[in-house]
C-alpha cells in the first residue's frame, strides 16, 4: 500500500452546497461543489462554519462519493446534542457556502490497485467512507472479490440502501449482507443480530475468500466488538484498519 | 465571511481559554486507533529505550512499576477536534526514565514505538523537563486497552496521536523521521495551539 496521499498543501476554501436530500430519518447527504484536489476513497474533509461574532466551529466528515465524481456528499447523521450537525439538518440549504478543506487521510484508503479480496464492515453512519469504496470499486476493480456487511438498527436505517441492491445485482463479486440489531431481517441472506465472532466467522465462510484489507468503520463499541471477532477468527490485525466515533462513556 | 444562519455552541469562558482553536470539549473520552486494540500481556511487557538498534534500557511491568510516580492534571487535544479538559494521569516521567537508566539522550529526536507497530517521532525536548511521562493510569484506574492501556505516551501539549497508545518502546533517532500519522498527512511536530494538524500547517 502506498503511502504518498494528502502529503500537500489542504488550504480553507469555499464549497457551495448544490443539493441535500434525506436518506434516512436521520441522516442526510449534502451534496457540494468544491474545488478540492481528487480523493481516494476513504479520505475525509474539514468543514468548518462561522458565526457572525467570528465564533467558528470544525468538524469532521466522511467523504461518501466516489474519487472524480462531479460533486462531494457528506453523509451528516443528525446528533441531538451536536453543534455542527443540526446546522446541516436545519439551516443548511442550497446555495449556502462553507468553507471545506481537504481530501485528508493517508490510512482508512483503498485505491483500485490495492485490490483485494476486500471485506468492508459498517455500523450505522460509518458506512460513508466505505461507500466511497464500494463506489471506488464499482468502477475500477469489479471483478476484485469484494464483501460489504452493514449493521444497522432497522432495514429503513440503512444508508445508500438502493444503490447498493442495484449495485449487487449488477455485480457478482459484491456480496451485501445487511444484519439488523433492532428489526427483522428483510432477505434471506440477512442477519438479525449484533456482529460477533461467530457471526463473522459465518460470514467469511460463505464468502469463501480470505480477505487482503478489512476495513471498519462505525462506533467504537461496534469497531471493538467486531475486530475483537475478526482477531478471534485468525483474520491478522495487520490487515484490518479502523475508523471510530464516539468514546466509551 | 460567516455562515448563514450558522451561531454555533459557545463553550464557557473558562473552557474557552482552554480549547485550541478549532477545538471543542467533549466530556466523553473518544477512542481512535489505526486498527483493532492489542490486548497486552503484562508478563511479556517490556518497555526499552534503543539508540537506533542498540539496547539502551528496559523494564519489565514491575521493574517498571517500581520506578517514581508523578501524577499531572490537565487537557488534551485530539487533532479529530475533540478536547478533554481536566484529565488525571499518571506514570513515569521521561526524566525520571532516563535517570533509572542513566542515559543522556544521545539525540534530539526519536520515535515512540507502540505495540501494534505504530509510532510517532517527538523531539527530545518535547519529553524532557517533566513535560512527558508514560502513563500507567488515567483517573486513577489502569488505563482501559482502547485508551493505550497497560501503558502510553503522554505528551499534552501536543495533539494527542502524539501520546502513543500501547507504548513499547523509545527509540532514538539521528534526525527527525516521520512516523505512522507523520508519513500519512499530518504534521511532523503537531501544537495544537498553532493548528499543525496537517501536513503543510505552518
Amino acid at each position: 500500500m502506498t503511502v504518498d496521499s494528502a502529503v500537500k498543501a489542504v488550504r480553507w476554501q469555499q464549497a457551495v452546497i448544490e443539493t441535500i436530500t434525506t436518506q434516512t430519518p436521520r441522516i442526510i447527504s449534502v451534496f457540494l461543489r468544491a474545488r478540492l484536489e481528487r480523493h481516494v476513497a476513504g479520505q475525509h474533509v474539514d468543514v468548518r462554519l462561522t458565526a457572525p461574532d467570528g465564533y467558528q466551529a470544525q468538524r469532521s466528515y466522511s467523504i461518501a462519493s466516489a474519487p472524480g465524481a462531479d460533486l462531494l456528499e457528506l453523509a451528516i447523521e443528525r446528533l441531538d446534542d451536536g453543534e455542527v450537525s443540526p446546522y446541516f439538518h436545519e439551516v443548511a440549504r442550497r446555495g449556502d457556502s462553507i468553507e471545506l478543506r481537504g481530501p485528508i487521510g493517508g490510512h482508512f484508503i483503498w485505491r483500485g490497485e490495492d485490490g483485494g479480496p476486500l471485506m468492508l464492515i459498517a455500523g450505522g453512519s460509518g458506512v460513508a467512507p466505505l461507500m466511497a469504496m464500494v463506489r471506488a470499486w464499482s468502477v475500477a476493480e469489479p471483478k476484485t472479490p469484494l464483501l460489504l456487511v452493514y449493521s444497522a438498527r432497522v432495514w429503513e436505517e440503512l444508508v445508500f440502501r438502493d444503490e447498493l441492491l442495484a449495485t449487487q445485482a449488477r455485480h457478482p463479486e459484491f456480496l451485501f449482507i445487511v444484519t439488523t440489531t433492532r428489526g427483522p431481517r428483510h432477505r434471506p441472506e440477512d442477519l438479525d443480530r449484533r456482529l460477533d465472532g461467530s457471526l463473522l466467522r459465518g460470514l467469511l465462510a460463505q464468502w469463501g475468500h480470505s480477505p487482503r484489507h478489512v476495513y471498519v468503520c462505525g462506533s467504537n463499541a461496534f469497531v471493538e466488538a467486531v475486530t475483537d471477532g475478526l482477531v478471534l477468527e485468525g483474520v491478522p490485525p495487520a490487515i484490518i484498519r479502523t475508523e471510530r466515533f464516539g468514546g466509551d462513556s | 465571511m460567516s455562515t448563514r444562519g450558522f451561531s454555533g455552541r459557545r463553550p464557557s469562558e473558562e473552557a474557552a481559554h482552554r480549547l485550541p482553536p478549532g477545538q471543542y470539549q467533549t466530556d466523553d473520552f473518544p477512542v481512535l486507533a489505526k486498527g483493532p486494540t492489542p490486548h497486552v500481556d503484562l508478563a511479556t511487557w517490556r518497555l526499552t529505550i534503543r539508540d537506533g538498534s542498540q539496547l539502551l534500557a528496559n523494564w519489565t511491568w514491575a521493574q517498571f512499576e517500581a520506578l517514581p510516580q508523578t501524577i499531572w492534571r490537565g487537557d488534551i487535544h485530539c487533532v479529530t477536534k475533540w478536547s478533554k479538559l481536566g484529565t488525571t494521569w499518571s506514570g513515569v516521567t521521561i526524566d525520571d526514565l532516563f535517570q533509572a537508566a542513566g542515559i543522556t539522550p544521545p539525540t534530539a529526536y526519536l520515535l515512540a514505538e507502540s505495540y501494534d507497530d505504530y509510532d510517532t517521532n517527538v523531539p527530545v525536548a518535547d519529553l524532557v523537563g517533566g513535560k512527558a511521562m508514560i502513563a500507567t493510569r488515567f483517573a486513577g484506574a489502569s488505563i482501559q486497552a482502547e485508551h493505550g492501556g497497560p501503558a502510553r505516551l503522554l505528551v499534552p501539549h501536543l495533539y494527542f496521536w502524539k501520546s502513543a497508545k500501547w507504548i513499547k518502546g523509545l527509540r532514538f533517532t539521528a534526525r527527525d523521521e516521520a512516523g505512522f500519522w507523520e508519513q500519512r498527512g499530518y504534521h511532523m511536530y503537531g501544537d495544537p495551539w498553532r493548528e499543525q494538524r496537517y501536513t503543510d500547517d505552518p
